[in-house]
């Protein structure tokens, strides 16, 4: 499923671009969605029609048949009903066949428009890699679930009101012709009932729902403590407070629900008042036209039937409001991310490349980190300042501090996730930062902190960091990864399934898989982030083992605030609040008082 | 699933509250539905007799009236409708949390009888005491146990799961009404004015029903088919996005777009396929409401052009028929989405009714073909606790015991149907150690009031010996014991290490202690410090050794200061934090004892100090902090025992030593147990224990 072997673009893929610029910021969400999906118009509007006439068959078989009986009860030969008999039966069946299409069309082209965006929005991903974002696996899941919003925004959000816009036209200006009071009255009153009181009662229902909002989140933290500090609260007797806490929190939700209903049901009332009053106006003005001769009996059966049959056209729309609200704020949500700006510049010349591992000429080898510093923000304090470190060809370094130190920015600035604000880091002499991000890539890579497991089969997720490798290579990386042996115990080998996000793995499988991925990759420098950051002691010291052994021959950056197993790198660096600390070899750190030896102790 | 569940009626008073007056409104609205048709008829068959303004003012002033007393019933149909939905809401959350964390689930409503599932219906032992909570956030009784899958399904649950209640009470009840009452009356009255539309009406009406039922059931059926190919391709895009860090650093990432495009049109593909035959019940629904009003139309159209009906009978036929069909079709329309309501409150009662079924709990095979993200379940931890397997299987229940408490809860069921707090609190034994009785029915025979106030008196206010005589422990579920033939001794005012690889059963060994779970076989027992640790009824002074189950838990747990090994801190202030388990502390009480847990520094250092809040669970701190923060709460409990989990595991140095530090002051003159995957807390106890595999190995001093 991750398809490893389809890199090719599609011809299509290039047509469409690589996302383009973004739209204007500032305007309307829905606009810009609109943008975004860039509606396939052709489906999208073969959609409103076929939404326009099932409705409107629905209201023109009302006229038609008032017509019918209004026209028979002055007994004419049947020869004169028989054009109205034919069209009622016909309307009788065109309903039910447009409307089903219309929604055949409408879904189709919503998922072909869901396709697009899905493309488009996960390009702008891939173009500002906005990773301090993938931190909050809920922020990703809302990402994605708002970007699926918007072919609700098509399907539900805009053929509705515009296959309604005709419709509704259409019945006004059949009932203008037959009476031009009445008509003008069923125009007013699918406006008011259609666009007035949708948006009076978004309107109105704004505040309460701003204000249930509040109750909701002040439940759902009560409940969240409840339910996630349960041992906490059962050790301690403290259960019944907590509960106490979420029946006061309940009772108050409760209060304001039943408080803000009053508001809430003025759509209902409003909308069946326009309604009423609406076919009593029409009924009144045709009845004094029958009275005053300008209107025969059987055109007034025919306006007041077509009247109290044309509200049906506007029945959705509240509904369409609400749930527009709903979209705009997923689409100011989307646009948050998408407006991010890359995280790092482009490169000065995109076609640079790296010099050749110790080429001729190069002015030195291995990784050298100097005087780097990184902010996330000019009003945020030093993430690094100032850092010195030397990773020489073939060596095994250690970055070690206390958390928040920094250790995770320098990994995102070797992996080019983030540019160093002042420093530079230089591969084999050269500035990486002069360089694309892939071709940096390709030469540093590594375990990421929280690496990703696809939900896919061991193959694939190892197969993603060298597509072209034969079974033969993945399982010599599995072996130096000391994973062979669980993989060969699976029952599809290779094959196994790893669930979603590795899940049938256990958490030291799962560090083994992205190692032996890295591995696989074969890069002249390996980054090793928190490798053992979620496993249990035991588990840490093995996979820190094989780390280690795995990693010989690599020039290997392991950062990590955990201490086992650094007798075996050949250079400590300890960070603490952006700055080196202390530096040699395990020995000499050990004997020197300092946080190392320190830490050692405990 | 059903339209309407009966539980749901029986659970919510409010329910049946707007089931009264939805039924009211739709008697009305029947009413003006009619009344409207008859007058709109009358005027224009009027008005084509010849009849003026004048003749026919009565009745277009009557249509006007219709309308406004049509508008106001609809404005207080949906008001009353949401506040039975907020109501119900609440009923149903209510129930909900208080059976979930064991506080007060004694109110049971429903008034099935306990009868029904055995000895398991009363109020178990399990929930009282609050191991249940402790099992749903899945942090205690295994060294594993950290996913709290379980806790976070049941806050959507009972927030945003239940407001999907709103649509199903203020739209689908009432549509459900008035499908049944206008067809009705339409049906009655067309009937009396020309039977053969009546016949017509009345052939089409339950074919619509039907023939949704078989369109719905066939979709369902294919659906089940593409389930799992339809998930899948639904879960690449997060996937992918997910991912796209891990795709990015193996330059991986541009190629993925032409994936995502890939796999989305196949998912289009697979769905509009599913989508062609779900489509089609609103197709027949369409499709024959339509006809048959075109049906009728034509056919009285042709009798009054042969004189055969008179005109005004013959519009009002016209103007009914439609709308015998019109509430059906909301119901239609409305089905979905109410329906996940329905599927929420369906949710709550099998949550209410899960730990009264016997035996192992099936909810996890559910779980898994819910959807990708809810991987995690499957790592869930068994969630019926040793005890109730015990009971279900009849082993250890007494049957005098069983007799006794069964009359006992049912009566407290009838006198507590809406439970205030204060005979909540009752109920579950906080100040009133009657009901504790239920909590632990003691394995003799003896009369348990007597054996719990021998329990208390036993063993005094002090410290205590604890003993576990070949105890075993067998999670549900699981075939290996997580502890097996454990032998051990704790004496008063001494601290332990526990110490073992991880898996091997340290953690189990303090979900005992702190009563979370309960063995399986063998015995705890605990006896007065003053009786010295000779063997069992070694002592005249009162000082014997009693079965801890037989010590009411909560009494138990209230000379316990638990650190976990990770705490939990709630979205409140420090100060209230620290106070969890001594809620009257003053100020003076809780610095003094976040200084002693070496937290008072940083704590002073935070914008508020003492009242800062926390964010949603302690997020501003960091995890060594937190770590003092529970030191803090447990030498504010001032508790003659202390049991710590990994106390400084995952923490970086310069916490772990201030951690360290402040463990060793609350070890003092405590009875101590520590838990600990290596030894290096050796020297700052009194004895290490080594565990391995579920078995505790003779103790060596340090």
């Amino acid at each position: 499923m991750i398809g490893t072997g389809a890199s090719a673009q599609s011809p299509r893929e290039a047509a469409t671009g690589g996302g383009g610029p973004p739209a204007a910021p500032g305007r309307d969400p829905l606009w810009r969605m609109i943008a975004l999906a860039r509606p396939r118009s052709a489906r999208f509007l073969l959609g409103v029609l076929l939404g326009a006439l099932a409705t409107g068959s629905g209201v023109a078989l009302l006229s038609v048949a008032a017509w019918l009986i209004a026209r028979a009860a002055e007994h004419p030969p049947i020869t004169a009903l028989s054009v109205a008999v034919v069209a009622t039966r016909a309307l009788g069946i065109s309903r039910g066949v447009t409307r089903y299409l219309e929604r055949l069309v409408t879904h189709d082209a919503a998922f072909h428009t869901l396709a697009d965006v899905r493309v488009r929005v996960y390009r702008r991903l891939a173009r500002t890699e906005p990773v301090r974002r993938f931190r909050s696996g809920d922020l990703v899941s809302r990402l994605v679930s708002d970007t699926d919003a918007t072919q609700d925004l098509l399907v539900r959000g805009l053929t509705p009101p515009l296959a309604a816009v005709l419709t509704g036209g259409a019945a006004v200006l059949f009932c203008t012709s037959v009476l031009a009071p009445g008509g003008l009255l069923l125009g007013a009153g699918l406006v008011l009932a259609g666009l007035a009181v949708p948006l009076a009662a978004a309107a109105l229902g704004r505040r309460p729902g701003r204000r249930q909002a509040a109750a909701r989140g002040e439940l759902s933290t009560a409940l969240v403590d409840t339910l996630y500090g349960a041992p906490d609260l059962v050790a301690y007797g403290a259960m019944e407070r907590a509960v106490q806490r979420v029946h006061d929190a309940d009772a108050e939700l409760t209060r304001i629900a039943r408080r803000d209903a009053a508001v809430l049901g003025f759509g209902a009332g409003a909308t069946s008042l326009i309604t009423g009053l609406t076919v009593w106006g029409a009924l009144l003005l045709g009845v004094a036209a029958v009275d005053g001769g300008s209107l025969s009996a059987v055109s007034l059966a025919v306006l007041v039937l077509t009247v109290l049959a044309a509200f049906e056209i506007v029945a959705p729309l509240p509904a369409v409001a609400a749930r527009l609200g709903a979209i705009r704020a997923g689409g100011e949500r989307l646009f948050g991310v998408l407006d991010t700006p890359p995280s790092i510049a482009p490169p000065a010349d995109p076609a640079r490349r790296l010099p050749a591992p110790g080429a001729a000429g190069a002015p030195e080898s291995g990784l050298r980190v100097r005087s780097l510093c990184v902010r996330y923000a000019p009003d945020e304090p030093w993430a690094l300042k100032g850092v010195d470190i030397d990773v020489p060809p073939g060596r095994t370094v250690a970055v070690v501090g206390p958390s928040g130190a920094g250790k995770s920015t320098l990994a995102a600035v070797l992996l080019r996730f983030r540019d160093p604000d002042t420093g530079t880091v230089r591969l084999d002499g050269a500035d990486i930062t002069a360089c694309p991000a892939e071709e940096v890539r390709g030469a540093i890579t590594g375990v990421p902190q929280d690496p990703h497991i696809f939900a896919s089969t061991v193959r694939e997720n190892l197969r993603l960091a060298a597509p072209e490798a034969d079974d033969d290579r993945l399982w010599e990386a599995l072996e130096r990864a000391r994973l062979a042996e669980e993989v060969r115990a699976m029952p599809g080998g290779l094959g196994t399934e790893v669930g979603s996000h590795g899940m049938r793995l256990s958490g030291g499988m799962r560090q083994r898989l992205a190692l032996a991925r890295a591995l696989l990759a074969a890069p002249r420098t390996l980054v090793l982030d928190e490798p053992t950051a979620h496993l249990d002691p035991d588990t840490r010291d093995a996979v820190v083992a094989d780390l280690l052994a795995a990693a010989e021959g690599y020039s290997t950056l392991l950062i990590t605030h955990d201490l086992a197993g650094l007798d075996r790198v050949d250079d400590i660096y300890v960070v603490a609040e952006g700055e080196v600390v202390e530096h040699g070899t395990h020995e000499e750190l050990a004997g020197r008082e300092g946080w190392y030896a320190r830490a050692l102790r405990v | 699933m059903k339209p309407l569940d009966p539980r749901l009626v029986r659970t919510a008073r409010a329910v049946r509250v707007h089931l009264a007056v939805t039924v009211v409104t739709g008697v009305a609205v029947t009413g003006f539905v009619l009344a409207q048709a008859w007058l709109l008829s009358r005027v224009i068959s009027g008005a084509a007799a010849g009849m003026g303004t004048a003749e026919l003012g009565w009745a277009i002033t009557a249509v006007s009236v219709v309308a406004l007393a049509r508008a106001a019933m609809a404005y207080g149909a949906e008001t009353a409708a949401l506040r039975s939905a907020a109501m119900a809401k609440s009923q149903l959350r209510r129930r909900l949390v208080a059976h979930v964390t064991g506080t007060g689930g004694a109110a049971e409503e429903d008034g099935r009888p306990p009868e029904h599932a055995g000895g398991a219906d009363s109020p178990g032992p399990a929930r009282s005491s609050g191991a249940e909570a402790v099992w749903l956030s899945g942090q205690a009784g295994s060294d594993e146990g950290t996913s709290t899958p379980r806790a976070g399904e049941l806050v959507t649950l009972a927030t945003r799961g239940l407001d999907a209640l709103d649509d199903y009470f203020a739209r689908y009840l009432p549509q459900l009404v008035l499908a049944v009452l206008v067809p009705a009356a339409v049906l009655v009255v067309v009937a009396g004015a020309d039977w053969i539309s009546a016949a017509v009406i009345a052939v089409t009406l339950p074919l619509i029903p039907l023939f949704m039922a078989l369109v719905g059931w066939h979709t369902r059926a294919r659906t089940e088919r593409q389930w799992h190919l339809l998930n899948r391709l639904g879960g690449h895009f997060l996937d992918v996005v997910e991912g796209l860090p891990t795709l990015a650093i193996f330059r991986r990432a541009k190629a993925q777009a032409a994936i995502i495009r890939r796999i989305t049109d196949e998912h289009r593909r697979t769905t509009m396929a599913t989508l062609r035959v779900a489509f089609l019940s609103a197709f027949v629904l369409e499709l024959l409401s339509t006809l048959a009003v075109a049906l009728v139309a034509v056919e009285i159209g042709i009798r009054l052009m042969y004189g055969l009906l008179d005109y005004q009978t013959a519009l009002l036929v016209l103007i009914l028929a439609p709308e015998a069909y019109l509430p059906l079709r909301e119901v239609g329309a409305r089905f979905h989405a109410s329906m996940e309501g329905v599927a929420a409150a369906e949710q709550v009662f099998t949550e209410l009714e899960r730990r009264r079924a016997s035996g192992v709990d099936a909810g996890d095979t559910e779980g898994d073909t819910r959807g990708p993200r809810s991987r995690a379940r499957s790592r869930t931890l068994p969630e019926n606790t040793p005890l109730e397997r015990r009971r279900a299987s009849g082993v250890d229940v007494g049957d005098t015991e069983g007799d006794t408490r069964r009359p006992r809860s049912r009566a407290r069921s009838r006198t507590l149907p809406e439970n205030t707090p204060l005979e909540r609190r009752r109920a579950s034994g906080v100040d009133a150690g009657d009901t504790e009785g239920d909590t632990r029915p003691p394995p003799g025979r003896t009369e348990s009031g007597d054996r719990r106030a021998d329990g208390r008196r036993a063993i005094g206010d002090g410290a205590v010996w604890i003993r576990m005589e070949d105890v075993r422990l067998v999670y549900p579920g699981r075939e290996a014991p997580a502890l097996n033939g454990v032998e051990l001794l704790i004496a008063p005012g001494r601290s332990v290490l526990l110490a073992g690889p991880s898996g091997s059963g340290k953690s189990s060994l303090l979900s005992l202690l702190l009563r979370f779970t309960e063995p399986v076989s063998g015995r705890i027992l605990v006896r007065a410090a003053e009786g010295g640790p000779a063997g069992l009824g070694a002592s005249g002074s009162g000082a014997e050794w009693v079965p801890l189950q037989s010590v009411p838990v909560e009494e138990w747990r209230r000379r316990i200061a638990w650190v976990p090994q990770s705490p939990y801190l709630f979205d409140d202030t420090v100060a209230d934090n620290i106070r969890l388990g001594a809620p009257d502390a003053g100020m003076d009480e809780v610095r003094a004892a976040a200084e002693r847990a070496e937290a008072d520094g940083f704590i002073r250092a935070l914008p508020d100090g003492y009242g800062t809040r926390l964010g949603e669970r302690g997020a501003r701190l960091s995890a060594g902090q937190r770590q003092r923060i529970a030191v803090a709460r447990a030498f504010l409990r001032d508790a003659p025992i202390v049991l710590l989990d990994e106390p400084t595991a995952h923490l970086d140095p310069d916490n772990a030593a201030a951690v360290r530090t402040a463990v060793i002051r609350l070890l003092r003159g405590r009875t101590g147990v520590v838990v600990a995957h290596d030894t290096r807390w050796a020297d700052a106890v009194d004895e290490v224990v080594p565990v391995r595999a579920g078995r505790v190995e003779s103790g060596v001093a340090p």
